[in-house]
């Protein structure tokens, strides 16, 4: 049977597979996601493994889908998610896929490097424009300026504007004539024209003329592709040496240099051809552009079911490394875990898959093992997150008793004992329904925040705390601090209006009929408390006592789940020696406590017929009790008609010295009986002696490794049964103090919403006049958000952290082990997830 | 015309709702005069004699069942406003 009281039954089961048929096999089993393969080769290294050639050309496809990914990604072609599932490809598919995304490879490199190549002439040609056009300026520039160095020189006539050549101008009158200016232009980053300029004077001691002018527009850099601004320049010199100078100069600078005739009607003629070359680049450019974008993009259209297809691979050939060659008959052995109601349906995938290749069928037989098996929980998406809560502490040992069902009930219950809260109780369950309603459209959506991620997984969980927590925000009568007055309060103020001016507090008593009514309020607290000024001594008696029968109750419950554990595994002697003395301890003492509380809910009251001994007056100290109790105290004493009683019930004092003894009966009982009996069970084994062979194994034992037995020794069983019975007394007194936790938050969090209304939305409310109105617009939203943010969320958090304590320390401490390895099987979905989550975290 | 993101825009349309149901509710409660506000009305120094300060406590009621409508409607015109915001961002 298949449920949640405690794991599946799982048996390892050897697996035959026919050469040909193991890989269909396992991608049939791969989409099913029940069986879970063991590791046959653990100390082979993994690249000594069988396939290992086949991973690693699945890496190599992925690797190339990578490349394209990037590529698809970086010009922002939406990749669609068809959501759609493509089946494991067989292996000649592989093949062509192989050879599909070599091409795709390939011919996006190829247009990669053109793309560059053709950026880098269409640079090129671009700042040979821009020199013309600069060049031009300078020369105007000199024709202008010259006239003042002629005029200094006092010849003015040898100025004819553009006709005389613009070198001839610049040289001194005296060096006139057969002497030549050479000049080379270029192109520099803006950045470091300075230091270029500073180079040049010194190398050149000054012999060089620079000018420079600024490109406005930004060019693109090929390589990087990002914009810089460059600087136009040209260098006038003198002479052979100097030219090598500006040369090397300019090559560490790296400038680049362009050859830029002298005369402006060739430079004119140049720049039409550079004009028509650069329009030529720019169609082959777009073109190449183009040509990319329709390769990306039909490439995106499948790239999403290609990555699945070569992660499915990848998946299917790691399993099938696991396995062990039979050279015999050609065939593979898998071991596996399955879990025993899914045995049916491994067996028609491995018939599907063995029809798909075509060959003999697989055989699949059970084993029998010595080491435990994984822990299987078969959940739905209600349960997985309750049972994920239990699993964080320690997943059950194999066919151990789940907490998780219970946990269903009690975490909420518990959490909303602690929250409780009309008000919070409402909006947290209107987020968990949100969360719930709109589920699926959720999940699709891939979110990468963790929290977000961490809240939607726990969303029935967010929903049933919300839910009971509401249930206990009626039963405290609590509605943001405040009470509701449903039914007509019980209580009454009779007084006339000098008695009330007279005195400062008056205290309501519930014998007089015209102050109570003498019946309760309906459901939960009677709304006067709220206004009362010994609120919080009522409520703490209340909060505290029903946490203690809370917790008794939780961690009895507890006990009797260790009783179904023991009758399970068959452990006769831990019902005797374990289960037994601790009920009766528990009981003695715990179980008692909580029925004295009840008593003296029940017996002790106010009213007009009651007698003096169960007045209030006279209810005695469940705590005084209790210790009174324990340390044999007490007496029997005579009753009097007007005196007060320290007992309840007749005969309380020797029935509670009877439950004293038995309890400290039971602590040597814990302690020595199992040991004694385990001790006698060896020593009879020894006088047997060892033989009779444990019995002939019908079946054939795995081929792992066995783990050897437990280890009899003596003094381990008594120091380990000493440890577990001091824990347990001793817990027994702390874990029932720590289930005081649920009256302590529950203070806390109706103090807190109660400073929250009278610090914050009580100045709105009480402002004078009508402008009280603006500011209640105001405050209200400051008194919202923070009772969003402290009193749900952190108080939330804190009392669901609390919860879980109580549930792992308190509760699980009394039955559960804790001690297994979960069952993960080989599924695609998952291994497609977790690749997912690391391609998301990588981003 | 859009002037808020889509989350303050979701935000203030939430905290709009919340407002004109707890604020109305408010403004009923305290318009029939519920005794569990005794303690948010505003009594001034001088109201000490009985009547006086019932007279006190009942105008204070009253008034201020009047602001938590005024807020009531204020929360009104913020959810037209930020529903008209969530409605520019979230349209496809």
């Amino acid at each position: 049977m298949g449920s949640l009281f405690r794991s599946e039954e799982v048996a390892l089961c050897q697996l035959f597979l026919q050469s040909e048929s193991a890989y269909t096999c396992v991608s049939e089993l791969g989409e099913l996601g029940l069986v879970q393969f063991r590791d046959l080769n653990p100390d082979v290294n993994a690249f000594q493994r069988k396939f290992v050639n086949e991973v690693r050309r699945c890496d190599e496809m992925e690797r190339k889908l990578r490349y394209l990914e990037r590529e698809i990604r970086r010009d922002a072609i939406p990749m669609q998610d068809t959501g759609d599932n493509p089946e494991a490809p067989m292996p000649r598919e592989m093949i062509d896929l192989e050879a599909n995304f070599e091409k795709l490879e390939n011919e996006l490199k190829e247009v990669n490097s053109n793309a560059e190549a053709l950026k880098r002439n269409y640079l090129e040609l671009t700042e040979l424009r821009h020199i013309l056009k600069k060049t031009q300026v300078f020369f105007d520039e000199e024709g202008h300026l010259w006239p003042w160095q002629a005029e200094r020189d006092g010849c003015a006539g040898n100025l004819d504007g553009g006709s005389v050549s613009l070198t001839q101008n610049l040289l001194p009158d005296e060096a006139k004539g057969p002497i030549q200016l050479g000049f080379v232009a270029g192109v520099i980053l803006r950045e470091r024209v300075a230091s270029f300029e500073r180079m040049l004077w010194r190398a050149c001691r000054g012999n060089v003329f620079l000018r420079q002018a600024q490109i406005e527009e930004p060019l693109e850099d090929p390589a990087t592709g990002e914009q810089v601004y460059k600087s136009v320049f040209i260098i006038f010199f003198q002479g052979e040496q100097l030219k090598l100078r500006v040369k090397k100069i300019c090559e560490g600078f790296r400038a680049t240099m362009y050859p830029c005739p002298e005369a402006p009607a060739d430079r004119r003629e140049m720049a039409m051809g550079v004009k028509t070359r650069l329009d030529d680049l720019n169609t082959v450019l777009s073109q190449t552009q183009d040509h990319r974008h329709r390769v990306l993009v039909s490439a995106a259209r499948n790239l999403r079911s290609w990555m699945l297809k070569v992660w499915k691979i990848k998946a299917i050939y790691h399993s099938l490394n696991m396995f062990n060659i039979d050279t015999i008959q050609n065939g593979l052995i898998a071991e596996c875990w399955i879990p025993v109601p899914d045995l049916e349906t491994v067996q028609l995938a491995l018939r599907r898959g063995t029809e798909k290749s075509g060959s003999l069928p697989a055989i699949l037989n059970r084993l029998s093992c010595v080491e435990s098996p994984p822990t299987f929980h078969r959940t739905n998406k209600f349960t997985r997150a309750f049972q994920g809560l239990i699993d964080s502490y320690g997943v059950a040992s194999y066919r151990e008793m789940n907490p998780a069902v219970y946990t269903i009930i009690t975490f909420p219950f518990l959490f909303a004992i602690m929250f409780g809260d009309l008000g919070h109780g409402i909006i947290m369950t209107l987020f968990g329904a949100w969360m719930v309603w709109k589920e699926k459209p959720l999940s699709v959506k891939k979110v990468d925040s963790e929290i977000w991620n961490i809240f939607f997984g726990g969303r029935y969980i967010i929903l049933l705390m919300g839910t009971f927590s509401m249930y206990t925000g009626i039963i405290y009568n609590d509605v943001f601090s405040k009470s509701l007055n449903l039914f007509g309060s019980s209580w009454h103020v009779p007084f006339n209006e000098s008695t009330i001016r007279d005195n400062r507090e008056i205290m309501l008593d519930p014998k007089q009929p015209d102050q109570y009514e003498g019946t309760p309020y309906p459901i939960g607290l009677d709304p006067l408390w709220q206004l009362a000024a010994n609120k919080i001594n009522f409520l703490n008696s209340y909060k505290m006592k029903i946490s203690i029968i809370f917790g008794i109750v939780h961690m009895m419950f507890g006990i009797i789940l260790s009783l179904w554990n023991h009758r399970f595994f068959n452990r006769r002697l831990n019902v005797l020696c374990e289960f037994i003395p601790q009920v009766l301890f528990m009981s003695c003492l715990f179980v008692y406590l909580t029925l004295l509380v009840f008593i003296k809910w029940v017996n002790y009251g106010a009213g007009e017929d009651v007698p003096l001994v169960l007045t209030p007056g006279c209810a005695p100290s469940i705590l005084i009790t209790f210790i009174n109790m324990v340390l044999m105290k007490g007496y029997e004493e005579a009753k009097g008609p007007n005196s007060c009683s320290a007992y309840m019930y007749d005969g309380q004092f020797y029935l509670q010295r009877m439950m004293v003894v038995v309890a400290v009966i039971c602590v040597p009982w814990m302690l020595v009986a199992k040991p004694y009996f385990l001790y006698r069970a060896s020593k009879q084994r020894a006088m047997l002696g060892t033989g009779g062979v444990e019995g002939a194994m019908e079946e054939t034992p795995s081929t792992m490794p066995v783990q050897p037995a437990e280890d009899h020794d003596m003094s381990e069983i008594l120091i380990h049964q000493g440890i577990h019975t001091i824990e347990f007394v001793l817990g027994s007194v702390s874990h029932t103090a720590s289930y005081l936790r649920l009256w302590a938050l529950s203070l806390a969090h109706a103090q807190l919403s109660e400073v929250l209304w009278g610090m914050v939305l009580r100045i709105g409310l009480s402002t004078a006049g009508t402008t009280g109105g603006f500011a209640m617009y105001f405050i209200f939203a400051a008194w919202a958000t923070l009772t969003v943010v402290i009193l749900v969320l952190m108080e939330g958090l804190s009392a669901f952290l609390h919860t879980l304590r109580l549930h792992w320390v308190e509760f699980q401490s009394k039955f559960y082990e804790g001690q297994g390895y979960a069952f993960v099987p080989f599924s695609f979905d998952s291994i497609l997830e977790a690749n997912e989550s690391t391609v998301t975290e990588a981003k | 015309m859009k002037f808020c993101g889509p989350k303050l825009s979701l935000c203030c349309t939430i905290l709009s709702v919340w407002g004109i149901i707890q604020l109305g509710i408010m403004g009923i409660l305290f318009y029939i005069k519920s005794p569990a506000f005794l303690e948010d009305l505003f009594i001034p120094e001088n109201a000490t004699e009985p009547a006086a300060y019932i007279d006190a406590m009942e105008k204070s009621f009253s008034q201020i069942a009047l602001n938590c409508w005024i807020a009531t409607a204020l929360y009104g015109g913020t959810f037209v406003l930020s529903g008209w915001q969530m409605w520019l961002n979230f349209k496809k």
